[in-house]
């Protein structure tokens, strides 16, 4: 049996080597796709599908419940879409809540949490006084990480909804003020495409591009085989021939292509999605990568505890200078629980 | 990783522990439940930190579904801990059923659902007729099937707490008793096997023929409640009512217009169950 999330990359890539899966290797899968949030996305995978009666039933509550994400999450959007309205900006989802509303494959069974929006910078005090105004309150009242969010991040500290409690981060550009490629934020909201309810989603191209930055120039992988499938199903729905030079310059105009390169070999190598032939090259360093993404057991816990540090320890590096952070982590460090 | 696998009416659950003594624990109590195959919920019992594996060693819960800030608890509390977590999952995880926090017995086919706030009494007075020639259907949570209307069992050990484990112990038979635990974050707590036929027949549902809601310490009455409070009640006392979206409405509502509802006090077991006979009789 296959000791890795190899397993689970296997089932959503081919969802008929199913039928080689024993007791065993269905409670092994079934763990890793809760663990990377993908089950609701594997119960659409393999419907259709013949699995056992025990199985069925689980990926069937996976479907419900994916289906009361995605309805929660298209609500929630329509509640800041009206507490918005009278922002003249446009107001760009992103993320989960855009795919659903947009109609776009990469949703179909997704697990959706918080929302995530995209307004201009210069918009951020009334954007922020209107959400406010209706009835969305501060998570974080320490004034270092409210600073620090305010100084260095992308987005606003995250609100919550005091009566749906429900939150909801709203972004002004796609990587921490930090990180060192510098995305055209103005040029994203430029493009952003209207939706028929008022609301926009990014362009494909710069859809794809979050995506990848969100997964390889931010974080530390932690839930990228979602993430990576995301990119996927993308790449699959707008991977035209004129796409993948159009994605390139766009890329290297947001300095991310480094980012948009490594997410297309890394989808094709584990999800087999097609790419422009001369995308598809080794790099050595992809294979770290790989074993990152698919470091999990058959209960779905995290393995390989020193290649996550190691991502751990490159996702603050990404993250901030080396002397901020030093600041940062003293701060933290002196803070009480 | 020990190992520890149950089939609980329709869910079905595997637990692993850093430790094996809760596992034992487990399979004694558990001993004449199924064993499935593959399992609904994965939950794990591990060391808060490496170190408190041996020394005052305490239980950290962890499972496919987990509240960011459930405390710890002691490793003698290592049962609780995982029937806690097996609820969790339940209470955060089930789409097949609406959930309602209740308790439920079973006669002829038809069952009668007690629900109220903790304290009240529902876990024990299902115990108490579960004793009494009812077949006890659930302690804890009752399951609404959305197509058919009929609730399913689930008959997972009984949480007796405080003044109920010795009222109990006078009346249920020995060795299908729990470890006694003292100090836990909601006081004494044992738990209790329930009765054979009760496991036996997990898989056979029944049809609702009574809910009540009872407020244990106060003078024996009965008050009818309006259907709009009923309805407002069960919504708050069903985990997963929003999640199921229309579902959950026309089952709920299906549920309160079909089935009499009837507010009960009462000051002790024998009370509540002569209003418990007096209400089947005249209403069920």
């Amino acid at each position: 049996m296959k000791r890795d999330a190899m397993l689970l990359v296997d089932a959503l890539r081919d969802p008929s080597g199913i039928t080689e899966l024993d007791a065993d290797g269905w409670t092994a899968l079934l763990a890793m796709a809760r663990a990377e949030q993908l089950l609701g996305t594997v119960a659409r995978r393999l419907s259709g599908l013949s699995v056992p009666g025990a199985v069925a039933n689980i990926l069937g509550e996976a479907r419900i419940n994916a289906e009361y994400q995605r309805r929660s999450a298209l609500w929630e959007a329509d509640c800041a879409r009206r507490a918005l309205a009278g922002y003249p900006g446009k107001v760009v989802l992103m993320k989960g809540t855009a795919y659903a509303a947009a109609g776009l494959k990469a949703s179909e069974g997704r697990h959706i949490g918080d929302l995530d929006i995209m307004v201009a910078r210069d918009d951020l005090p009334q954007v922020e006084a209107a959400l406010l105004a209706a009835g969305w309150e501060w998570v974080k009242s320490d004034p270092y990480d409210d600073a620090y969010y305010r100084d260095h991040m992308h987005e606003l500290p995250p609100l919550i909804h005091k009566e749906r409690d429900r939150m909801i981060d709203v972004h002004h550009t796609i990587l921490p003020l930090t990180a060192r490629p510098k995305p055209d934020a103005v040029a994203m909201l430029e493009d952003a495409v209207a939706l028929e309810n008022g609301l926009y989603v990014l362009s494909p191209r710069d859809m794809v591009i979050h995506s990848a930055a969100h997964l390889f120039a931010d974080g530390e992988l932690d839930g990228g085989l979602r993430n990576l499938w995301d990119i996927h199903c993308l790449l699959a729905e707008f991977g035209d021939e004129s796409f993948w030079q159009m994605l390139k310059s766009r890329a290297e105009h947001h300095q991310l292509w480094p980012a948009v390169y490594r997410a297309g070999r890394l989808a094709h190598r584990l999800y087999g999605t097609e790419i422009a032939k001369d995308w598809q090259r080794r790099n050595r360093w992809d294979n770290w990568y790989a074993k990152r993404l698919t470091a999990r057991d058959d209960w779905g816990r995290g393995t390989r505890k020193f290649i996550r540090l190691i991502f751990y320890i490159r996702s603050h590096w990404l993250r901030m200078p080396p002397l901020m952070l030093a600041r940062h982590l003293w701060v933290k460090w002196r803070k009480p629980v | 990783m020990h190992e520890f696998r149950v089939q609980v009416g329709p869910a079905a659950f595997r637990i692993g522990s850093a430790w094996k003594r809760p596992l034992d624990q487990l399979a004694e109590l558990y001993r004449d439940y199924p064993v499935p195959e593959v399992p609904d919920y994965s939950v794990r019992l591990k060391a808060v930190s490496f170190w408190r594996r041996f020394i005052r060693p305490s239980v950290a819960i962890n499972g496919d579904y987990m509240l960011p800030d459930a405390a710890p608890l002691p490793l003698v509390q290592g049962l609780l801990a995982a029937e806690m977590a097996m609820n969790l999952q339940m209470a955060l995880g089930w789409r097949r059923h609406l959930l309602l926090h209740a308790s439920a017995v079973e006669k002829n086919g038809r069952a009668v659902i007690m629900t109220g706030a903790s304290g009240s009494g529902k876990s024990t007075l299902a115990a108490m007729l579960g004793c009494r020639g009812w077949r006890l259907m659930g302690d804890e949570f009752v399951l609404l099937d959305p197509v058919t209307g009929e609730l399913a069992p689930f008959p997972r050990l009984i949480s007796l707490k405080n003044e109920a484990i010795g009222a109990m112990q006078a009346m249920a038979l020995d060795g299908r008793f729990g470890p006694l635990m003292t100090g836990t974050p909601k006081g004494n707590i044992r738990h209790l096997v329930p009765a054979r036929d009760a496991i036996r027949s997990m898989a056979e549902p029944a049809q609702p023929a009574l809910l009540l809601f009872p407020s244990f310490g106060f003078e024996p009455a009965v008050r009818e409640i309006s259907l709009s409070e009923v309805f407002m009640r069960l919504t708050q006392a069903s985990t997963n009512y929003v999640a199921l979206g229309e579902r959950g409405f026309t089952t709920l509502t299906r549920f309160i217009k079909t089935v009499p509802a009837r507010a009960i006090d009462y000051r002790d077991g024998q009370e509540a169950e002569a209003l418990v006979d007096r209400l089947w009789s005249e209403l069920a």
